[in-house]
């Protein structure tokens, strides 16, 4: 318990450092944010009555405080450009980027496991080498690279899947799926590399152990041994590392929105950056941050919820 | 009984010589594994061609990366255009060319100044403790509290994409794991004795710690540096495929990406090209990355 008290203290501190980072950021260093508003040709009036009515020409400090307990009630302020409420807007999108995240996560799992089975079978021998090297070609693909490759063989070479575009989850389940294949695989062929091997390392472990040997002396086939006996137990590391690779995903859909046309928060994000819509901005990464810190913050419950030995460490700090 | 005795005596002698074999063996294959290999050469050689096309841009005899050539528009590879053009019919061979200068610039830039920071933070947080270790500690935690490629679009929308805004906001992504790293390797090598002696023989916290300390602790940052470039090459990419890196008309390779994305279903060429270069770099880094990382791994257990 005292554990997750601490980790929570540092939680909070870090959003504070965040928050009052990015509102300098986007403050303080450029130019104003209502020269950006009044537009190119604009008299001196105009733009100081922008200030005034953005109250722009407060102290930092007290628009910090304000911006910060508004975004505790749910007011984190109205895009200047679609005078939309950043909140509604991102929470809009939030679903779609989430749905995304878990459709790749699903992907990577399920390219992961089987490869970090056959890996860890036989460590060194031809299918651990040729994964291997499958593995640390993926590796240096970035994924908008391998968008790019996605969307020339599946969508234009062979026409099976869109290349862009996306269907409510209204229009019918597979319709609302079709779309999202490819992204997902894009984002999905970077990361699986990563659970891959973390899922080797551990089942090469727990194959030594004895009562897979007593599993083998029993005649069991090989197979059930790695799916019924060796799986579970080797899974752990690779569950807390899909925790972790939340804040990476969170990065690449960025990207990946912007390539497939996907209305989520990275699209949001960048749409927001083309047009320099600072409160959007601002409200986009205080939203990434949030959504990072506290899943990283679970995974710390979870790990030490499953393994009592992090929880006396924590203890003894 | 004689028999097995006897058995057990034949199987004595015969057990010498079958270990000896696997000792050799054992040492072939440390050797094997250690000698740099045609997976080392290959790469090598491939980095060095870039490298030097980039390097000699202008003296390649290339048509400018950002001129017109009106009567090849958007064409597959032609006489004069090895790899054909863009879509204003700009030389692809000679875009690539120029890119590669950004995507190597801030590939090297990038990690030695991330790595160099993080250094300094790490070896001061290691070595001093107390609140100085508390408050990188936080700095750490809040940077890396936000997704990499959410910063650097921060970035790019605050201070504009100049190539040294590019290099310098990458470097600050590096500094977290790098201070961490350094901090582990400081606190261990901070209480050792050499390091007391040297404390007791009046030496200043300063050459204590270039001194003493980071000659200890400059290898795993070297290697850390060598995993760091193709990430910085990748980062880079997809900056300037979102057009947030350098300014457009300067070509990068992300950009050339980006531009042919558009007409890849007429012209898979423009994308395509820039692509496999850009793959095949990134894959040479990592690999030749990997074969050194593992020589200076040995290195340092021999020298210990």
């Amino acid at each position: 318990m005292n554990y997750l008290i601490k980790r929570f203290q540092r939680l909070l501190i870090v959003l504070g450092v965040v928050t009052l980072i990015t509102f300098l950021l986007v403050n303080v260093l450029p130019g104003d944010v209502a020269y950006e508003i009044a537009g190119m040709d604009s008299s001196e009036e105009e733009v100081q009555e922008i200030r005034e009515e953005l109250g722009l020409n407060r102290p930092v400090l007290i628009r910090y405080v304000e911006w910060v307990t508004g975004i505790f009630t749910g007011d984190w302020g109205t895009s200047y450009i679609s005078d939309e409420d950043v909140w509604e807007a991102i929470t809009d999108r939030f679903p779609v980027s989430f749905e995304l995240m878990i459709l790749a996560q699903i992907l990577a799992l399920l390219l992961a496991i089987p490869a970090g089975m056959i890996s860890a079978f036989r460590p060194n021998g031809r299918g651990d080498r040729i994964i291997g090297t499958i593995a640390f070609a993926s590796v240096s693909m970035p994924s908008f690279m391998t968008a790019i490759l996605l969307i020339y063989f599946f969508s234009l070479h062979l026409g099976w899947l869109p290349a862009t575009g996306y269907e409510p989850l209204s229009e019918g389940l597979w319709q609302n799926l079709r779309p999202m294949i490819l992204p997902a695989l894009s984002l999905a062929l970077v990361e699986w590399t990563i659970l891959m091997r973390t899922l080797r390392v551990e089942m090469i472990a727990v194959l030594q152990e004895n009562y897979i040997a007593l599993a083998r002396a029993k005649g069991m086939s090989n197979l059930r041994i790695l799916l019924v006996h060796a799986l579970r137990p080797s899974s752990f590391s690779m569950i807390t590392l899909l925790g972790l690779q939340v804040a990476r995903l969170l990065g690449g859909t960025i990207i990946i929105e912007q390539i497939f046309g996907i209305p989520g928060v990275g699209r949001l994000l960048i749409h927001a950056v083309y047009t320099r819509d600072f409160i959007v901005i601002q409200g986009c990464v205080t939203f990434f941050a949030l959504a990072f810190v506290t899943a990283n913050f679970l995974v710390d419950i979870a790990y030490a919820w499953l393994d009592p030995r992090v929880r006396t460490r924590g203890a003894h700090g | 009984m004689a028999e097995l005795s006897q058995s057990s005596g034949k199987r004595a002698a015969a057990t010498a010589p079958a270990q000896q074999d696997r000792h050799a063996a054992a040492i072939a294959m440390y050797r094997k594994r250690n000698k740099f290999g045609l997976f080392f050469w290959i790469p090598l050689v491939w980095l060095i061609i870039v490298a030097i096309a980039a390097i000699g841009a202008p003296f390649w005899g290339l048509p400018p990366a950002d001129e017109i050539d009106w009567v090849y528009l958007q064409s597959p590879p032609v006489e004069g255009h090895p790899l054909g053009t863009d879509v204003l019919g700009r030389d692809l061979l000679s875009r690539i060319i120029w890119g590669a200068r950004v995507s190597l610039t801030v590939g090297f830039a990038a990690p030695f100044i991330g790595v160099g920071a993080g250094m300094i933070l790490g070896m001061i947080a290691g070595y001093y403790r107390g609140w100085a270790d508390e408050v990188i500690g936080i700095a750490i935690d809040s940077w890396l509290a936000i997704p990499g490629l959410v910063v650097l679009l921060l970035f790019a929308v605050v201070f504009g994409g100049s190539l040294f805004m590019v290099c310098f906001s990458l470097g600050l992504l590096f500094i977290p794991t790098a201070a961490r790293i350094t901090r582990a390797a400081t606190l261990n090598y901070a209480g050792r004795e050499f390091v007391l002696a040297a404390r007791a023989m009046g030496a200043s916290d300063f050459r204590i710690l270039t001194k003493e300390v980071l000659p200890n602790i400059i290898w795993p940052l070297i290697a850390f540096i060598l995993i760091d470039i193709p990430i910085a090459i990748v980062i880079e990419g997809a900056l300037s495929f979102l057009g947030l890196s350098v300014k457009a008309p300067t070509p990068s390779w992300g950009g050339i990406i980006a531009e042919g994305r558009e007409h890849l279903s007429v012209s898979p060429h423009i994308s395509m090209y820039p692509t496999i270069v850009m793959f095949l770099t990134v894959l040479s880094f990592n690999l030749v990355g990997d074969a050194i990382r593992r020589r200076l791994a040995d290195v340092r257990e021999g020298a210990i």
